[in-house]
């Protein structure tokens, strides 16, 4: 099974992809379907999901919350811009640390590979965090992440 | 979190960037880091500082210059940043198989 890639793209965009063994519909409605989302949209174990709304419709909401059980969380809103069942999202997020993050503007494919599915997934990140990184790093290929998309499940996992 | 924020923030300089570019080909003075900027000594030695502060150089004593080098463990704390961040997602991924292999058997 082929794992996660994560690399960067010009200066501002992040761009992961991962193949999964089913079919575009599956891996799209997994990813707009409350009750699927909340299996496996999560942080480090132990970790849930207690709210899971998402308006899979244009202007729709997104609202995620986590939970460790134990008093430590973070959310993250969000609202769909554009929708194609079974092959495209469109949608504008940002995380609340708990101030809210610049808003992180993404759009997820999902297109047939085989019998399964290539989901991609492009981001674009603030201008100065991730240019600044890459040019600074000094590596051709550029840092790989984005700072403020994933800070908050970097504490969260430190935390635990 | 705070050293990350430190390190974002001193990296989000041009040039101290530019700073951390000549230093990873060697140890230098303040007085050589000036040369190629159109900046005055204290203007590059208040880079330096917010560069220190960050952990991003070390900087040594040799009598009356203290030259700067870059902190190994830098970069290397972006490294293992970044590293987390693929785990992080990773795992979510690998969970999400499962719940694509249970929504199969149900189609």
């Amino acid at each position: 099974m082929t794992r996660l890639t994560l690399k960067t793209e010009g200066d501002t965009h992040v761009v992961v992809t991962r193949k999964f063994a089913a079919p575009p519909k599956l891996v799209y409605r997994a990813h707009t379907e409350p009750a699927l989302i909340q299996k496996w949209l999560l942080g480090p174990d132990g970790w849930t999901m207690p709210v899971c709304i998402n308006e899979a419709r244009p202007g729709g909401k997104i609202r995620y919350e986590w939970s460790d059980g134990a008093g430590r969380g973070f959310h993250v809103t969000g609202e769909y811009v554009e929708l194609e069942p079974f092959s495209r999202l469109v949608h504008i997020e940002r995380m609340f640390l708990p101030d809210p993050t610049p808003d992180n503007h993404v759009v997820t494919t999902f297109t047939p590979d085989g019998d399964g599915t290539l989901m991609t997934m492009r981001m674009t990140l603030p201008d100065e965090a991730t240019r600044a990184m890459m040019l600074a790093s000094g590596m051709e290929h550029g840092m790989e992440a984005s700072y403020v998309r994933l800070q908050g499940f970097i504490d969260s996992a430190v935390v635990v | 979190m705070s050293n990350l924020d430190a390190s974002f923030g001193a990296l989000a300089d041009p040039t101290r960037r530019a700073i951390l570019a000549r230093l990873a080909l060697g140890e230098a003075t303040v007085n050589e880091l000036v040369e190629p900027f159109e900046m005055t000594q204290p203007a590059i030695s208040r880079h330096l500082k917010v560069l220190e502060g960050a952990g991003l150089i070390l900087r040594r004593i040799d009598g009356t210059k203290r030259p700067c080098r870059l902190a190994p463990t830098a970069m290397t704390e972006i490294d293992k940043w970044l590293d987390m961040l693929r785990k992080a997602l990773a795992a979510n991924y690998d969970r999400l198989d499962d719940v694509l292999a249970a929504m199969k058997t149900h189609e």
